[in-house]
């Protein structure tokens, strides 16, 4: 952080990051685009004695003919089809089916008789992974903990009502922890769950973290909202009752449960994210009623220019003075969707605020508005363009809104940097900024240069002609 | 790149033979529920399922027709169904409601259920409680490792890492010991097993267990070497933008497959019809059977440009050689070459398309500002600009996602972020993006990817001195009520230790990398593969031990059977299999596959799911508390 300006510039144009760049009309770019060519040349003489699509079905359609999810789309799509017939059952004609698996193709044969054709080496190696383990059955006499976890761990059966002491059962759970396996500790605590008291388990469950957190998984997925809640009193539970407002599909009822959350105990910066949320939410449903009514009826000249691509209900607070921008910037102050006022009571920084406005306004092509927010007075009157956002990323986004080259080139000026500027101006084709700036450093070379990158007899092409033969510049070279 | 002078990599053992296991059993188990039966899949087991079996293998074990779960009632009129499922409760919550209301209408079926990769005693529980419970079999497949290429095994459960890391619930730490245990059977013995993070040692804990329980078999290893890995050991990886070119590819182009959205990488993409030129969209299956894509998928974007514009023009010479043949040896020609061409000529268009998608992508977003500021919080250098870059890309609203990134990266590089900084970059994400977002901040401190500066050290030196004082035991119990402390990322201090960053003024030439930091451009070689270097290097955790403290211990060596075959002359010994438990990226891939390259070792790579930063953080958005 201590480096100079001058290691800073070094370390941008520093070799490491030069050999390659995603900047278009590169020269790599353009030896693409040669090779694009060349590959599509070769294309009618690949045609000519092309051999149908037969190829192609195997080796690159990721899904070919006969795979499964097609098969499941064919399925869905005769589905259709079939509802509107009256659903008799189907006769099964399909003998050859059968014969074929009794002709000894069967491969569950393979598996329980070991038949010749069957393949001895893999058996061999894993012949666990052929036998389901429904398929094992003994009797046991040993139920101690440990060697019950060991037999739910192989999925065996266990008989854990005989735990029945508290002492028993915490002794089952932490051999279920110290065996690592999630799905036998998870089978412990449903036991539990059935056979303790909430108060015991969760009281029991404040120290063994591990089984803790399992438990919340669980309720989690079984979707037990109660227990959970419950069980996370003191922990992160107002986040999850606030949660339940996304379940909430009407947007009055929605802000009511929000305004009901307020009173939970969040952390001091929480609890002012879900207040704004309440109060931007209560503010969306009052805007969303005027400008559909306001579009409804026709009258509104922005409204049937830009007709609303969607509701502006529950959108982001940003999204929401973009919309503002955009549908009410002229607003006065006092009204719930000025842009200024939104800009108060969400206490949004300068910097949001000008990105946002920027971007809609330009979007309006509103290019006095664009002009009015970086102007600024100084004590002595004087006005001068001043902007909380580089002026590169100024140009970035008028240019992506498609501001055209008078427009461009007033930002594109205002940039400090004199080698960014010239890029940029050479981006946007803003031909005087680069001319003077090659004017100014005295870089004849350069200038005539670019005198083969401007159209031969047009205004810049004259300007710099007549540059380069000024007699009173003293050429650096 | 000149290889000359090192060994050459040994074979890889061939994995074909898992594919053939997991076909059978499922074959094995379709024929336990005999007669004409329809057959529901759980919507991300499809493809996989794909890879294993088609339809033709299905009907001749007399699957009617084939449909998607989708919680729906059922159109069925078979009089039996089976359904192949993730061990969900949800799914099987949804099987209760259709078997119930065809006890409501009367109607008699019977039902099987396959669940894999195992079967959990919670969802047993809702079979039980829904009172369904012997009306219905239920089985498991034990498919646990889908081959995704010769050197990559997936165990297809992108859910490991929520599930794991920030739920806390260990459901699948003993299918990941299971399918160690699988391949120690099948390719083992290994001679020895490395490993750094909680859930690695339990995998191999698990998987120790098995092996002693089950019986040894002495056969010749092909595997020698094993190392296993946390993903919360590195997080900074995972997060940083892809550039190399199979990287770039599923950042790019989301993965859909089987229609629906993935959430992890399948092994195949979907290149639409800006890529194909054509009005139709190509699936397309990238592994290292394509050749054109074998050749670049471990290459810096910037090389690819040059080797697909040689390609291009040594095919259109291999096609003009055609002018002036005789009848004779166009025949020769047609039959010999002609194949091969039209496949490579296919392959390379649609990999010239692909370039100039993400070419197109990447300018418009910034990307190389992007990587810069990347670059920067990686280096440590100008992080008010780095804040400052964050806080525009919030206000523009530009994507959700990358600004999570970022702010994962800025806070996991600064080791937190100052209080003040941090309540001041929420408030503007959550203005930008939604106040909903409140749970994703939860989540992410939980994981430890986006906190606050504790003041002071002094937690940490309390913790490790508590670690001193008492035993193993109480100290795990202790160590878990530290664990949002435990989270430090100490990432500046690993970096210089691990010489993780290049020195910013020596040249790097991407065309001839000379360390695995050529996958980030040259800016950092990944702290993850860095660390598996080290170790092999030294045949041990010893020297690493001030590294280890900074990564909040966990590491381990143990030796592996006793059965295995310790000589170095045993080419097996240079085959390292590699464990990811919570995902890996393709960069990772193509930096152990460059340190192999250098090294003379192969590597494997076994991992949950392929993920990249947007399956990582998208993981986070909807799982909260």
């Amino acid at each position: 952080m201590m480096k100079s300006k001058a290691d800073e510039e070094d370390f941008w144009n520093s070799s490491k990051c030069k050999p390659f760049t995603f900047d278009d009309e590169d020269d790599e770019f353009s030896k693409l685009k040669e090779s694009k060519q060349t590959v599509k040349n070769i294309r009618p003489l690949v045609d000519e004695d092309e051999d149908e699509d037969d190829v192609e079905k195997i080796s690159w359609s990721g899904e070919p003919v006969g795979s499964i999810s097609w098969s499941v789309r064919e399925t869905a799509a005769s589905s259709q089809r079939t509802e509107r017939e009256p659903a008799f059952p189907k006769i099964n004609t399909d003998t050859p089916a059968i014969s074929r698996s009794l002709s000894g193709y069967s491969l569950s044969a393979l598996f329980k008789g070991g038949t010749a054709q069957s393949d001895s080496s893999v058996r061999l190696y894993a012949p666990e992974l052929r036998k389901p383990k429904s398929e094992y059955k003994d009797i046991v006499s040993d139920w101690s903990p440990e060697h019950t976890v060991q037999r739910m761990q192989q999925g065996k059966v266990v008989h854990l009502e005989k735990f029945r002491s508290l002492q028993d059962k915490l002794l089952l759970l932490d051999f279920a922890v110290s065996a690592h396996d999630g799905n036998v500790i998870t089978a412990v605590l449903i036991y539990l769950k059935r056979t303790l008291s909430k108060e015991v388990l969760f009281r029991e469950l404040e120290s063994r973290q591990t089984a803790l957190r399992h438990f919340i998984h669980y309720l989690t997925e079984t979707r037990d909202q109660r227990l959970l809640l419950e069980l996370l009193r003191s922990r992160t539970s107002p986040l999850l009752q606030y949660k339940e407002h996304l379940s909430i599909a009407d947007e009055n009822k929605r802000r009511d449960f929000l305004k009901s959350c307020l009173s939970l105990p969040f952390s001091p910066e929480d609890s002012a994210h879900v207040q704004d949320h309440y109060t931007l939410l209560e503010r969306q449903i009052i805007i969303e009623a005027t400008d559909r009514h306001a579009e409804r009826g026709g009258k509104v000249e922005i409204f049937q220019k830009f007709p609303r691509r969607a509701s502006i209900l529950n959108m982001p607070l940003i999204t929401t003075l973009y919309y503002c921008c955009f549908y009410h910037y002229h607003e006065s102050e006092g009204t719930y969707s000025s842009p200024l006022n939104i800009r108060q009571t969400f206490r949004i920084s300068d910097k949001q605020y000008f990105v946002t406005a920027l971007a809609a306004r330009a979007k309006l092509k509103a290019w006095s508005d664009v002009d009015a927010l970086f102007t600024s007075r100084n004590w002595l009157g004087f006005t001068r363009k001043k902007s909380p956002l580089s002026f590169q990323r100024v140009v970035d986004i008028l240019h992506r809104n498609s501001a055209p080259t008078q427009v461009l080139q007033e930002y594109v000026g205002l940039v400090d940097d004199s080698d960014l500027r010239i890029s940029l101006a050479q981006k946007h084709k803003c031909h005087d900024i680069v001319i003077n700036t090659y004017r100014d450093l005295k870089d004849r070379q350069l200038l005539l240069g670019y005198l083969s990158k401007v159209e031969r007899g047009s205004a810049e092409a004259g300007k710099i002609n007549q540059l380069l033969s000024n007699q009173q510049i003293r050429w650096r070279n | 790149m000149a290889h000359s002078a090192r060994r050459d990599s040994p074979e890889l053992p061939d994995f074909s033979m898992l594919k053939r296991l997991v076909k059978d059993q499922l074959i094995y188990l379709l024929e336990q529920l005999p007669g004409k039966k329809d057959l529901f899949i759980e919507a991300d087991l499809m493809s996989p399922l794909d890879r294993i079996a088609n339809v033709s293998i299905l009907k001749q074990h007399e699957v009617d027709k084939l449909y998607k779960v989708e919680y729906k009632p059922v159109m069925s009129t078979s009089e039996q169904l089976c359904f192949l499922i993730r061990p969900r409760i949800q799914t099987v919550k949804w099987i209760c409601d259709v078997v119930n209301a065809d006890k409501t209408a009367g109607k008699c079926r019977r039902y099987k259920l396959i669940f894999t990769p195992q079967k959990f005693y919670a969802c047993e529980a809702v079979l039980e409680e829904e009172g369904i419970f012997g009306d219905v079999s239920t089985d498991e497949w034990t498919f646990n490792l889908l081959p995704l290429d010769e050197d990559i095994l997936s165990l297809e459960l992108p859910e490991f890492f929520q599930d794991y890391f920030l739920a806390g619930d260990q459901r699948w730490v003993r299918t990941a010991g299971t399918a160690l245990h699988l391949l120690h059977s099948l390719y083992g013995p290994f001679s020895k097993v490395y490993g750094i993070g909680r859930c690695s040692k339990m995998v191999y804990e698990l998987w120790r267990e098995q092996v002693e329980e089950g019986e040894q078999k002495a056969h010749q290893a092909e595997i020698g070497k094993v190392f296993l890995i946390d993903r919360d050991v590195d997080f900074v990886t995972p997060l940083c933008s892809q550039v190399v070119y199979e990287g770039l590819v599923d950042d790019i182009f989301r993965i859909k497959c089987g229609g629906y959205q993935s959430s992890s990488w399948r092994g195949c993409v979907e290149f639409g019809p800006d890529v194909t030129s054509s009005d139709k969209s190509v699936k397309v299956m990238l592994n290292s059977q394509d050749k054109v894509f074998n050749e670049i998928r471990n290459e810096h974007f910037s090389n690819v440009f040059g080797f697909l514009s040689q390609k291009a023009r040594n095919l259109q010479t291999a096609y003009d050689k055609r002018r002036g043949m005789d009848i004779k040896q166009i025949k020769a020609f047609v039959s010999e070459e002609l194949k091969g061409l039209k496949q490579e000529h296919r392959q390379l268009s649609l990999h010239i398309g692909a370039s100039e998608s993400i070419m197109k992508k990447k300018t418009k977003q910034d990307f190389q500002e992007l990587l810069k500021t990347e670059h920067s919080l990686l280096e440590g250098f100008e992080i008010r600009e780095c804040i400052s870059f964050i806080e525009e890309h919030m206000n523009r609203q530009v994507s959700m996602i990358e600004s999570l990134r970022l702010l994962c990266l800025l806070s996991i590089t600064e080791n937190g972020l100052l209080p003040k900084d941090y309540r001041s970059l929420k408030a503007q994400y959550l203005q930008s993006y939604g106040v909903d977002h409140l749970f994703t901040f939860v989540s992410l401190r939980q994981l430890g990817l986006l906190v606050e500066q504790q003041p002071g050290d002094t937690l940490t030196v309390m913790e490790s001195k508590v670690g001193k004082l008492v035993n193993d035991k109480t100290a795990g119990k202790l160590t878990d009520a530290f664990s949002s402390l435990a989270k430090k990322s100490n990432f500046r201090a690993l970096s210089r230790k691990l010489s993780l960053v290049p020195k910013s003024d020596e040249e790097y030439d991407l065309r001839v990398p000379r360390d695995m930091a050529y996958i980030f451009s040259g800016a950092y070689i990944p702290l993850s593969c860095k660390l598996i270097e080290q170790v092999l290097e030294r045949d041990s955790w010893t020297g690493l031990e001030e590294v280890t403290r900074l990564l909040n211990g966990h590491e381990f060596a143990a030796a592996g059977s006793s059965g295995a075959d310790l000589s170095e002359k045993n080419d097996a010994q240079r085959i390292i299999l590699v464990m990811f438990l919570g995902g890996c990226t393709f960069s990772e891939i193509s930096a152990l596959r460059f340190l192999g390259r250098e090294r003379g070792y192969r590597f494997i790579v076994v991992t949950t799911a392929i993920t990249n930063s947007s399956r990582l953080l998208e993981a986070l958005l909807d799982n909260h508390v």
